[in-house]
């Protein structure tokens, strides 16, 4: 069949799986700077879905995809080392404060610079959000079938892809014509390793705005292999309404946050030992919790 | 004309819990702001669906019965809601924060430019002075979710682009008859003008829906086990202790990312939410996002090596020690002292 184009939409997360208690600052704001970054788990998942297919029938091209503040290229770059044949930056600071809303918009007219696509992929949610709002706001903007919650793509063919759906209660198989998108659960095959060979060939890929201006060593080396250079693009570069975009294309706001403290309560606390244990089972039993 | 519109989901021609929990949520924001309560269902052979909606205080209920509406496709019922709620212009539209909701809600949020709050936990009604604007609007919809990991529960509101829309988490709101003889007026929806053979271009091949053999939400005991259970096998324990008490086992989205555990039995904020009677965490941290799940249970037993383990500060019995010694002896002890 024929090669296949698929971008993938990824994003890049604080780690919030991994937050301790010096990730809140006394007055009840995220302190950012205490937790890590990372490639949102679920969009790695779709980009091993993308790999997959890539796999499965030659010739494909896959382009991630991310929006985000300068640090992202670092996913881009994580996608080069993976198996990822393009990588794409959205990045201005008219964008920032996007919600989902405002986010959709902005990848959508950055997918529509694209001369032509087969897949939208992306993970099912990012971890920062839990929203997964994204990925149908964007097939619904492009005007193209949405297949949520993808565990495994069955069969593809040059103008229709099987997958099956892992569903709150059960799964699903679902037919879709091309051009579709697709979101990713993290029910699929986890991503791929880097490999040695494209860490070598892709650690220097950067976006222009990574560069110093007296890098020479950089700028030499991009101009002789300019794959290397991530393509950067800002609002005019999509051609995007700024009065859609960022904090004012954006309905939802934050109206306020409130910090969740957890209550301490008077614990008997108690060893592993037998008399211990049996003490508790015993007085469990005793107030008719268990038995 | 103002009012609070809820999306209802159906599966095997029955509204679903969540959809009823939804109705009994939104009679109290609509009795708030003094308006009506709608309600939209679209699915196949559903002659008696309007009475399992009415008695939540429903004033008018949109119908669209069709074959090819039941199950759930994206596309027509993409289609018609839109139809719908372009026309009526509610203020609120809720959808269950389940597979569905979560797939057709932020399709109709494109689809009419508006704001979309996932995964809420609470709603309620209030104002907001916009500073730059120099005006206060009134009876907006709070929208209020765990985020952060479940480190903070955020408000969030929109007052300019309506309708405000949520999802809602599963098993959050109570469900309430509000009066099993009310009368809603019964609007049904001509489908073949709204929909077209392009909205039915995905197929569902194969489908497959577990008759929720789990009730996490329905046990009185719940023995769940996090990352530190460390594996599979150690779970067997965990589910021997589940059985002999007659409760359920559960588990953290660690555990459930492990592998450890079915996704279907995973607690917390993006799982199920329980109150049990008695909750035993079993190698489980207390990550907010687990805890926000299962902080209701009447008593909390944590077994962990850790003795600064969060979830402590929320239990009655800390045991300090290793899941694979302690779950064992509580099962040789329950046997010996159970009559």
């Amino acid at each position: 069949m024929r090669p296949l184009k698929i971008v993938v939409l990824i994003k890049q997360v604080p780690d919030t799986r991994h937050v301790g208690p010096d990730a809140m600052k006394p007055d009840g704001t995220v302190n950012r700077g205490k937790l890590d970054t990372v490639f949102n788990p679920d969009d790695l998942h779709a980009l091993e879905l993308a790999l997959n297919l890539k796999d499965r029938v030659p010739g494909t091209d896959v382009t991630v995809m991310t929006m985000g503040p300068r640090r992202a290229a670092d996913i881009i770059r994580d996608s080069f080392y993976r198996g990822a044949d393009n990588g794409i930056m959205i990045s201005d600071k008219r964008f920032g404060g996007a919600d989902t809303l405002a986010t959709s918009y902005t990848l959508v007219k950055a997918i529509q610079k694209l001369p032509t696509y087969d897949i939208i992929m992306g993970g099912r949610q990012a971890i920062d959000g839990d929203t997964a709002q994204v990925g149908p706001q964007c097939a619904e903007k492009l005007n193209i079938p949405q297949v949520t919650y993808v565990e495994e793509v069955i069969s593809i063919t040059n103008d229709e892809v099987v997958a099956k759906r892992r569903l709150s209660k059960g799964v699903e198989t679902v037919s879709s014509p091309l051009p579709c998108l697709m979101t990713v659960h993290g029910a699929s095959p986890a991503c791929r390793s880097k490999e040695a060979k494209r860490v070598m060939q892709y650690k220097y890929a950067r976006t222009n705005s990574e560069i110093r201006r007296d890098d020479e060593f950089m700028k030499t080396l991009h101009a002789k292999r300019p794959y290397l250079t991530i393509p950067e693009w800002g609002v005019e570069d999509i051609d995007a309404d700024v009065t859609k975009i960022g904090l004012p294309g954006s309905p939802t706001k934050v109206k306020s946050i409130e910090s969740i403290v957890l209550t301490a309560s008077e614990a008997k606390v108690l060893s592993e030992s037998d008399s211990d244990i049996e003490m508790m089972i015993k007085e469990l039993i005793e107030h008719h919790t268990i038995g | 004309m103002k009012s609070v519109f809820v999306y209802c989901e159906v599966e095997n021609h029955k509204v679903a819990e969540i959809s009823q929990e939804l109705l009994s949520t939104g009679k109290k924001l609509a009795a708030k702001l003094g308006c009506r309560l709608e309600a939209m269902v679209f699915g196949s052979n559903f002659d008696n669906i309007s009475s399992q909606i009415s008695p939540y205080g429903v004033d008018r209920i949109f119908t669209a019965n069709d074959d090819r509406l039941e199950p759930y496709r994206t596309l027509p019922h993409s289609a018609i809601a839109t139809h719908i709620l372009k026309k009526e212009a509610p203020q609120i539209v809720l959808f269950g924060a389940t597979s569905v909701g979560r797939d057709l809600a932020p399709r109709l949020a494109s689809a009419l430019n508006c704001g979309l709050t996932a995964d809420t936990t609470i709603l309620d009604i209030g104002d907001h002075f916009v500073k730059k604007e120099k005006k206060e609007y009134k009876d907006l919809l709070y929208a209020i979710r765990p985020a952060f990991g479940g480190s903070i529960m955020a408000n969030i509101i929109n007052w300019d682009q309506h309708p405000q829309m949520a999802t809602v988490r599963e098993g959050v709101m109570k469900k309430e008859i509000f009066d099993d003889n009310y009368k809603s007026e019964i609007v049904e929806v001509d489908v073949n003008t709204i929909v077209n053979d392009e909205d039915f271009v995905v197929k569902i091949i194969e489908r497959h829906i577990e008759e929720s053999d789990v009730n996490l939400k329905e046990a009185p005991i719940i023995v769940s086990g996090g990352y530190g259970v460390g594996s599979k096998e150690n779970f067997e324990h965990l589910e021997e202790l589940a059985l002999l008490l007659g409760g359920e086992v559960g588990g953290s989205r660690a555990a459930v990312d492990a592998g450890f555990i079915d996704h279907n039995r995973q607690i917390g904020q993006t799982g199920t939410t329980v109150r049990p009677k008695l909750y035993i965490a079993a190698g489980i941290s207390g990550a907010i996002q687990h805890t926000a799940g299962m902080q209701d249970a009447s008593m909390i037993i944590s077994i962990n090596n850790d003795p600064e383990a969060p979830i402590n500060s929320l239990a009655d019995y800390v045991i300090n020690g290793d899941v694979g010694v302690v779950i064992p002896k509580m099962i040789k002890f329950y046997k010996a002292n159970a009559k």
